[in-house]
């Protein structure tokens, strides 16, 4: 057996997923016992069968996984339940495995895995996905890429008509059909309790249940940002969220805010001044970027 | 011997691992360490907090880099994405040298994030051998490679696992990072002699050495990296230290973290066992 092809057994073995007892499964994909399987190329010694020391790696390698993925998304913990989380974590992770050197990057394909399979989230599935995207940009926001903010200098002698302004590459930008940024938070505020009794844990999970139950839809439009390396959930006004999102796009600045406020409710005498408060707030949170050039014009 | 071609000629003493609960302790009480080893993989990101913690422990503290992700020996070429990404962070922090597994993790494409053993075989240590070098000429830095521990044996192999050591690091041309837990770990997973292992290793090639503590179950023993050090894994660092030298030495303590003075107060009990050779080798 050369070494590509043990390799490849090993890992078969090894991804896949385990009892509900957390052992390793009786019987391989294939059909064959995994006695016979392990023995095949791992040693026994006088203590472990090779079914036994293939085992370890085993639940090794789902306790890694599944901890990594729970640390990752406890709103969706919070929306499926303990149960119904674990069974869409094992079953997301076998279909999904990490492609990445970095278990950062294990869900970054959990929301079009959702949205394939449906049945996992049952009637929560929107709100599923809708907790699922907020929390993998709040992960991208994170430790994304940051480029040096864009100073009123770089600006002075723009021609707003050609100006294309770039937004900092960590920025997420989401609409939302639930607000789930409000759940997100109250999760992780419970979470930080750290020594909490069994009356305490209890009364945490009733309220979770009770708040997940009540969550209606209210669509949201949100920026998740970063600031003095800390992440925040930022609600927008529907044409502040589209006028960041055209010009993610690449349009130009006049563009961008002409094809936001095409059908906005705001009054147009009002539209000026309420377009330089939003920019005035999203340069002092640094959300625009300068390229290599500064701004662009074209 | 400490100061050698594998460890960039540097003469490092007690470092210890960078870990998330300290951050706060070390950048406010800015205590005396002689190094620090961080996990590569956890800043090789684009920016956020990991990235400006570690440029404050920079302006302060000489680091290590150390990785869990290369995977050496698995089969297949080393991906030049993360190479690219490996290099940035080494132009970053100015490792002296550089660390990462003997073992593999990844197959086609595909990561488990474990160590797993490698088979003790010549086809495996030439491969194996191969990527390092690819590796190290792409990261133009010093590579050492690092013993795992263990909880299997391959029908395949053809020798033991220090002759493997010894195969890959000889074709490579590279350090060891020499974890004496991990030695003892595997001599207890496989019944062998923890201290012929140490005997039959080119000690020349040794550019730094680790000691942790680990967990002991019924019928093996796991390198957990959440106990103190226990006695017979220091005499074992006591005999690395005989054969190699005075060698910047790290302790790693990754699960149930304890306060950074008890890591640090733990780390420098090496202290008695460096000094101890520094006094043999001036007799």
């Amino acid at each position: 057996m050369n070494l590509l092809s043990l390799q490849r057994r090993m890992a078969r073995a090894v991804m896949t997923p385990l009892t509900p007892s957390e052992g390793m499964q009786r019987v391989a994909a294939n059909g064959r016992p995994m006695r016979a399987v392990a023995a095949e190329f791992i040693k026994p010694n006088d203590r472990l069968t090779s079914f036994e020391r293939l085992e370890i790696y085993n639940r090794q390698y789902w306790f890694r996984v599944l901890s990594s993925f729970a640390e990752d998304f406890p709103g969706l913990r919070a929306v499926l339940g303990g149960r119904r989380f674990d069974a869409v974590a094992q079953a997301y992770v076998k279909d999904c495995p990490s492609r990445s050197f970095t278990l950062r990057n294990l869900g970054s394909r959990l929301e079009s895995w959702l949205r394939r399979h449906p049945a996992w989230a049952g009637s929560r599935q929107a709100l599923a996905i809708d907790m699922v995207r907020l929390e993998w940009a709040d992960i991208e926001a994170f430790d994304g890429k940051a480029e040096p903010a864009l100073k009123p200098e770089d600006l002075a002698e723009a021609d707003p008509s050609r100006l294309r302004l770039r937004l900092q590459p960590y920025m997420q930008l989401l609409h939302l059909r639930y607000p789930v940024d409000d759940l997100l938070l109250a999760v992780r505020s419970d979470d930080d309790t750290e020594f909490a009794s069994n009356a305490f844990t209890e009364r945490r999970k009733r309220k979770r249940v009770l708040a997940v139950a009540r969550l209606k839809p209210s669509p949201i439009f949100l920026a998740v940002h970063r600031l003095d390396d800390s992440v925040y959930f930022r609600r927008l006004e529907p044409e502040e969220f589209l006028i960041l999102s055209r010009l993610r796009e690449g349009k130009k600045l006049n563009h961008a805010i002409e094809s936001a406020l095409r059908r906005s409710s705001i009054e147009p005498a009002d539209r000026p001044a309420m377009v330089e408060r939003w920019f005035h707030a999203w340069a002092a949170l640094s959300w625009f970027c300068r390229t290599n050039n500064g701004p662009k014009e074209s | 011997m400490p100061a050698n071609h594998f460890n960039n000629f540097t003469d490092y003493g007690i470092g210890i691992g960078l870990r998330a609960p300290h951050y706060s302790h070390i950048l406010a009480r800015k205590p005396v360490v002689d190094w620090f080893e961080i996990i590569s993989e956890n800043f090789m990101i684009g920016g956020g907090r990991p990235l400006h913690i570690l440029d404050q422990i920079l302006e302060q503290y000489r680091v290590v880099q150390h990785g869990v992700s290369m995977y050496f020996g698995s089969a297949e070429r080393p991906n030049r994405d993360h190479l690219r990404s490996l290099k940035e962070l080494v132009k970053r922090t100015k490792t002296p040298w550089l660390t990462d597994h003997l073992c593999w993790g990844s197959v086609d494409g595909r990561y488990t994030h474990d160590l797993l053993p490698m088979p003790y075989t010549f086809e495996a240590a030439k491969i194996t051998a191969q990527k390092i070098r690819e590796v190290r000429d792409f990261l133009e830095v010093p590579i050492a490679v690092e013993n795992v521990s263990s909880y299997a044996e391959f029908h395949v192999s053809e020798m033991a696992e220090w002759e493997f050591l010894t195969e890959v690091v000889e074709r490579a041309d590279c350090g060891i990072l020499l974890d004496v837990n991990n030695i003892y770990v595997s001599s207890q997973n496989h019944s062998f002699n923890p201290h012929t292992y140490l005997a039959e290793i080119p000690a020349e090639r040794v550019a730094q050495i680790h000691i942790a503590g680990h967990s002991k179950y019924r019928k093996y023993i796991l390198d957990t990296h959440d106990h103190p050090v226990i006695d017979p894994v220091w005499k074992l660092y006591a005999d690395a230290i005989h054969r190699a030298g005075r060698t910047a030495t790290l302790l790693e303590w990754d699960d149930s973290i304890p306060s950074f003075d008890e890591v640090h107060g733990e780390a420098l009990k090496a202290n008695k066992f460096l000094a101890t050779e520094s006094l043999a080798a001036a007799v």
